[in-house]
């Protein structure tokens, strides 16, 4: 028999009111289950939170470089004559890697929900911008789209020229915000975690107070009764820990088919690859370093209290 | 001859109460027999405490082993603790582990290997008779039986000090004298002894021991005149000062 039995594992601290078998022991005390709902939510907050991550990256990757180019003129002649030569213009520029004139049958399908089917660029119910999609090389600098602006509306004056980034700033403010809110959750979590553990720990050292005491007169120093403590608790985090992730990632699977089935590109960025699961894998082990770093400093602390 | 414990005017006291112990000055010499005895209230229990290394003095100095543990830092003493053997009054077994993990539990402490403790308890076991209980928990235990197995535990390891709150108090005359006997073995393989009681026919059961009688937590006779029968006073415990 190792030292550790010496200490009750199944005191008030994990609910069970006998010895016997420490499994069901374990189970059928609140901790493993307070320690499986806080991996439960802390993965959620961090599938979340990479989630955003990603679809920001994916989000700034494709738009980067990107500009729009609107030729406002109400003359539909005029208004295609200045997108050709917007277009030549743009082609010809070596700053420019990618140019594409959107057809007049996408931008329909665009206004189309909102303006009905006559109001598009066929029926010029109502004037439509000429839309040029262009993809510049590098950063999209207040400079260089200075720059582009004055070239364009020297031969194009509608063009009016915007970077599709400023477009989505706020959206990725959202984000961002969004993201801090998952770090501040899962510090949140975190915490919780470890007093609920600090917790439980003092209990235990309540319950445990008499065998306490006859360990440390027997010579028993202060690294083994925590160390009996902490093991005791590593095993209660692993097994709430590992409910904890099974529940996690049940709720990220249905949620990520709820999201996949909107069928939106930003949202479909927002996948998450092996680095993301491997990170999401390692918050049980984190929870259990957390436990068990609780655990010893409470055990630590209250047996410096005596002698 | 060298001392395993050496009392320089120790006073204690508990909180902002009176002094329960004062002015203690005294050595006890390794290999020697000892008997603390006084009425109930003396100070017994309060004295062993500081011997086993379960209170600091509030003043004075106490040297264990040849070394000045009053101050020490605490995380020094529990190897001194292990070399020292305590049968509490109250007994203080563990109860949800078995006569065998209580008497077992010192040397796990020490961290001995299962198959080295598994032979020796039960032998210990055997010798308290109380082979066939091993596997009893203290609830199910008598008070002889449990206070059996706190003495087992106590001696085990073989102790340097062994420190003995009323051993005999729930046992009948012939355990009582068994127990004795025991640690009187123990006494002749090198372990100093003190046995607290107030039992006086007690002290005349072992022939060569020594007595210190403690009188409102003074040590009132520290040369062992109280010894029955009385000896002369240079054979007992040595008075310092």
């Amino acid at each position: 028999m190792a030292l550790d039995r010496v200490i009750r594992r199944n005191q008030p601290r994990f609910g069970a009111e006998r010895s016997g078998v420490l499994q069901q022991a374990r189970l059928g005390g609140p901790m493993p289950w307070v320690i499986a709902i806080m991996v439960a939510l802390t993965v959620m907050a961090a599938a979340a939170g990479l989630a955003l991550s990603n679809l920001a990256r994916n989000a700034s990757a494709e738009i980067a470089g990107g500009v729009t180019v609107q030729i406002v003129e109400a003359a539909p002649a005029e208004r295609d004559r200045q997108a050709e030569v917007a277009v030549a213009l743009l082609r010809n520029r070596d700053d420019v890697s990618e140019v594409r004139r959107v057809p007049d049958s996408e931008l329909e399908q665009l206004i189309e929900p909102w303006l009905g089917e006559e109001a598009g660029p066929a029926g010029e119910a109502i004037p439509i911008p000429a839309m040029i999609d262009a993809r510049l090389r590098g950063a999209v600098t207040a400079e260089r789209l200075g720059a582009l602006r004055a070239a364009l509306t020297a031969s194009a004056p509608s063009a009016k020229v915007d970077a599709q980034a400023g477009w989505l700033a706020p959206v990725f403010h959202a984000i961002s915000s969004l993201q801090w809110l998952a770090v501040g959750l899962i510090v949140l979590l975190g915490a919780t975690s470890a007093a609920a553990v600090w917790l439980a720990a003092r209990s235990a050292l309540g319950s445990n107070r008499d065998t306490i005491e006859i360990v440390h007169l027997l010579g028993g120093t202060d690294g083994q009764i925590a160390r009996i403590f902490q093991r005791s608790i590593a095993v209660d985090a692993f097994v709430g820990g590992i409910v904890g992730l099974l529940l996690g990632l049940i709720a990220i699977l249905l949620l990520g088919r709820q999201f996949a089935a909107l069928g939106s590109g930003m949202v479909a960025g927002g996948g998450l690859g092996v680095p993301d699961w491997i990170a999401i894998g390692a918050i049980p082990v984190a929870g259990v370093a957390i436990a068990m770093l609780t655990a010893r400093i409470t055990v630590l602390a209250a047996l410096r209290r005596i002698l | 001859m060298a001392a395993v414990a050496e009392f320089d005017s120790v006073g204690l006291r508990y909180g902002t109460g009176a002094e329960v112990l004062r002015d203690l000055d005294f050595r006890l010499r390794t290999g020697a027999f000892y008997f603390l005895t006084g009425p109930s209230g003396a100070g017994k229990t309060s004295l062993l405490k500081l011997l086993y290394l379960a209170q600091r003095p509030t003043r004075g100095r106490i040297k264990l082993f040849g070394e000045e543990l009053s101050e020490a830092a605490r995380e020094t003493l529990p190897p001194y603790r292990r070399r020292i053997g305590v049968v509490f009054q109250d007994f203080r077994l563990i109860r949800h582990l078995s006569a065998f993990d209580n008497v077992a539990l010192p040397l796990r402490v020490a961290g001995a290997k299962d198959e080295d403790v598994e032979g020796p308890v039960r032998e210990m076991l055997a010798w308290v008779g109380l082979a066939d209980r091993a596997s009893a928990r203290p609830p199910t235990l008598s008070g002889g039986e449990q206070q059996r197995v706190a003495i087992a535990r106590a001696v085990i390891n073989r102790p340097e000090l062994l420190v003995a709150d009323e051993p005999t108090g729930n046992v009948d005359a012939d355990m009582a004298l068994k127990l004795l006997r025991l640690f009187e073995a123990l006494n002749r393989l090198g372990t100093t002894v003190v046995v607290a009681t107030h039992d006086v026919h007690l002290l005349k059961k072992v022939p060569d021991s020594l007595i210190m009688r403690l009188d409102k937590g003074r040590l009132s006779d520290p040369t062992g005149a109280l010894r029955y029968p009385p000896r002369r006073q240079a054979q007992f415990g040595e008075a310092r000062g």
